[in-house]
């Protein structure tokens, strides 16, 4: 396999709340090789959020890294200088599109002003530590950010430089978003469901120019999704995480062929468009405050023995590329895909 | 075929533009021309993308809005000719739900006293019938008689959602208007919502009008569709023959831009360019042609009617 750009090793983040303690995510692993794309999966609350602000370092006041390493590029970001993550990483090397792309502008300056300041700071062209914005590097930035408005296929960007956010539709104001993600030439892009907010014409629209742009440029991308058709579409790989554990990760097309950990199974057969029976999962997503112990899946799941109360088992590979971290995996294929 | 419950002749709505000082710029045409009917015991579902006035149909459809014109006969009465009693009377069996039927929950009341409040207001009933008729919905919906005496922060949302259903099953409706009921949800939750649509439409004899921007959802639950694009329908049909053979260009498009695991991937070769324009400044003649990949001058003179097509079906376009 070829050399990682992002490895998360047992990441453990909790959050001080009124109700107490919130353990957010239990020792979450997972790993990115450049170029690729993966999907982070799992419905509300389980934690793809937290995980994807604390890969970007931007988690809130009250959460605790309660230990594990966040290595990206070969070094540890929890340990790092965090001027040097603020001057390197954080923007630079990883960036982000959000979901909303309305409430993350600021409704008061141009969409120029706001691409502008962003180079003033992350313009791949600034020198580390430079303070001042020459006039020949902030004509450099104008002509980088022209060409990759355009390049997202946004019509007349030198009239678009002038407009206020409302004046764009929330399609232009994503198309936006993710110029403004690829501008300072990023290695990494986290992506927190960016096209949920989106119609499906124009998510369809949305999806394919993310997924040509990451390609033509060898960017990765963690794309955080509940959308499994959305995965489907873009993902090469997707993790399966449930109440702050992963549970399962596999390349796309074994992972739809042939889930192992039954939480994954019947996820799928929770899909509208998947032909069974609509089925559901028998209770609720547990309080992160007093999580079950071991598996935190094990109260709902159908195949749950002592050993699943005990511990939640390490990664294994009962097929080439397809971990799962669960005691009691199908191994007989059952998926929605044909094979 | 018995008579429809809910039939809709060429009803419009649309709402004035304004500018700072009140005058009136404009018009924008939320609903504009929309005939429909519902049959009785039928799931009929809606779908379009934001803006395309399928919440503005079921609010005009409720009398939350009044049509600007157009005809709405419910139960073969025409609901803006009646008398204000009359009309009120008529509106018991016809009921609203909206997004999050939870949410609408006054979080001062117990569940049990919201439940009974419909009763107290619509129908003669005494306090044991009443009582006993809250019960049995309660039951319907699959929560423990022990909830009636809590308030709606003592239970968890999905159960607050059950309540707020439960509340519009109390008078009995014939139609109930669903609009988005399961956006917002995961999927696993989302796949017992509509299981308990379902029962409940089995036990309660109900008729649904299903309106959603999610064709899976809508595939799975409704047995016509009706597709709207603009404030017009643009196609209707059984719900399986329009998701094979689509026939208006949008109603392609929006199918393809649905992503399908395991199918073909939308993102290698979606076609559809551009984003819809706005109501309130329409294109001439037909509505999709901006963005259309058929579109020829005909369409930008003439506006393509809704037609019955060879199968039964209706599309509104020149080349289906």
């Amino acid at each position: 396999m070829q050399a990682e750009l992002l490895s998360v090793r047992d990441l453990s983040v909790s959050f001080v709340t009124e109700g107490g303690v919130a353990r957010v995510l239990d020792a979450v692993s997972l790993s990115l090789a450049p170029g690729e794309i993966m999907g982070l999966v799992g419905e509300s609350g389980c934690g793809k959020t937290t995980l994807a602000r604390a890969i970007l370092g931007a988690l809130p006041a009250n959460a605790n890294v309660r230990g594990g390493a966040l290595l990206f590029d070969g070094r540890d970001l929890l340990t790092l200088d965090p001027s040097l993550v603020a001057e390197q990483v954080r923007g630079r090397a990883i960036t982000f599109v959000p979901q909303d792309p309305y409430s993350s502008f600021s409704p008061l300056f141009t969409v120029g002003d706001q691409i502008m300041e962003l180079l003033r700071w992350k313009s791949p062209g600034r020198r580390a530590g430079e303070r001042s914005w020459s006039r020949s590097r902030r004509r450099a930035d104008r002509e980088r950010a022209l060409a990759l408005l355009r390049t997202v296929q946004l019509p007349d960007p030198e009239h678009l430089l002038r407009k206020y956010p409302h004046e764009l539709s929330g399609g232009q104001r994503q198309r936006v978003m993710i110029a403004m993600a690829l501008l300072p030439e990023p290695k990494l892009v986290i992506a927190d469901e960016p096209t949920t907010a989106l119609d499906v014409t124009i998510q369809a629209q949305i999806l394919k120019l993310l997924r040509k742009l990451a390609t033509e440029r060898g960017v990765s991308v963690l794309f955080a999704t509940h959308d499994l058709g959305t995965a489907w579409e873009i993902c090469d790989r997707v993790t399966v995480m449930y109440a702050g554990q992963e549970l399962e990760t596999a390349p796309i097309a074994d992972f739809f062929r042939a889930p192992m950990v039954p939480y994954t199974r019947l996820l799928l057969d929770s899909l509208p468009s998947s032909g069974s029976a609509l089925r559901g999962i028998v209770g609720d997503v547990p309080s992160l405050v007093s999580p079950p112990s071991g598996c935190r899946f094990h109260p709902r799941c159908p195949r749950a023995s002592d050993a699943c109360r005990a511990d939640h088992p390490a990664a294994h590979e009962p097929e080439q590329g397809h971990q799962v971290r669960c005691h009691h995996p199908h191994l007989q294929p059952a998926g929605i895909v044909a094979a | 075929m018995n008579a429809p419950v809910l039939a809709l002749r060429d009803v419009h709505m649309h709402f004035p533009i304004r500018d700072a000082w009140g005058r009136r710029t404009g018009w924008l045409r939320a609903v504009d021309g929309v005939s429909l009917s519902v049959a009785r015991g039928e799931i009929l579902g809606v779908v379009g993308e934001s803006g395309c006035g399928k919440t503005t149909l079921g609010k005009t459809i409720v009398g939350i809005h009044r049509a600007s014109s157009g005809e709405i006969r419910f139960e073969g009465n025409e609901i803006g000719a009646l008398s204000p009693s009359a009309g009120h009377a008529l509106r018991r069996t016809l009921q609203y739900c909206y997004q999050d039927p939870g949410a609408s929950l006054d979080p001062h009341w117990k569940i049990g006293r919201a439940l009974e409040e419909p009763l107290v207001i619509h129908t003669k009933l005494s306090a044991d019938e009443r009582r006993a008729r809250v019960r049995e919905v309660l039951a319907a919906v699959g929560l423990p008689e022990g909830h009636l005496d809590l308030y709606p922060h003592e239970i968890s949302g999905g159960q607050q959602r059950r309540v707020g259903l439960a509340r519009i099953l109390m008078l009995r409706p014939s139609l109930v208007i669903l609009d988005e009921p399961t956006s917002g949800l995961d999927v696993s939750v989302q796949a017992t919502v509509l299981r308990l649509f379902l029962e409940l439409r089995e036990r309660f004899d109900l008729t649904y009008l299903f309106i959603s921007h999610d064709l899976a959802v809508v595939r799975l639950v409704s047995h016509r569709i009706a597709v709207m694009y603009l404030g017009k329908v643009v196609e209707t049909g059984e719900t399986e023959a329009v998701f094979a053979t689509p026939r208006h260009p949008y109603t392609q498009s929006l199918l393809a831009a649905v992503p399908v695991v395991g199918g073909r991937r939308v993102t290698e070769d979606f076609w559809l360019e551009g984003e819809p324009p706005s109501p309130g400044n329409l294109p001439t003649g037909c509505r999709f042609r901006t963005r259309c990949p058929r579109a020829e001058a005909r369409c930008a003179a003439e506006e393509p009617e809704l037609r019955v097509l060879a199968d039964g079906r209706q599309a509104a376009c020149h080349f289906a």
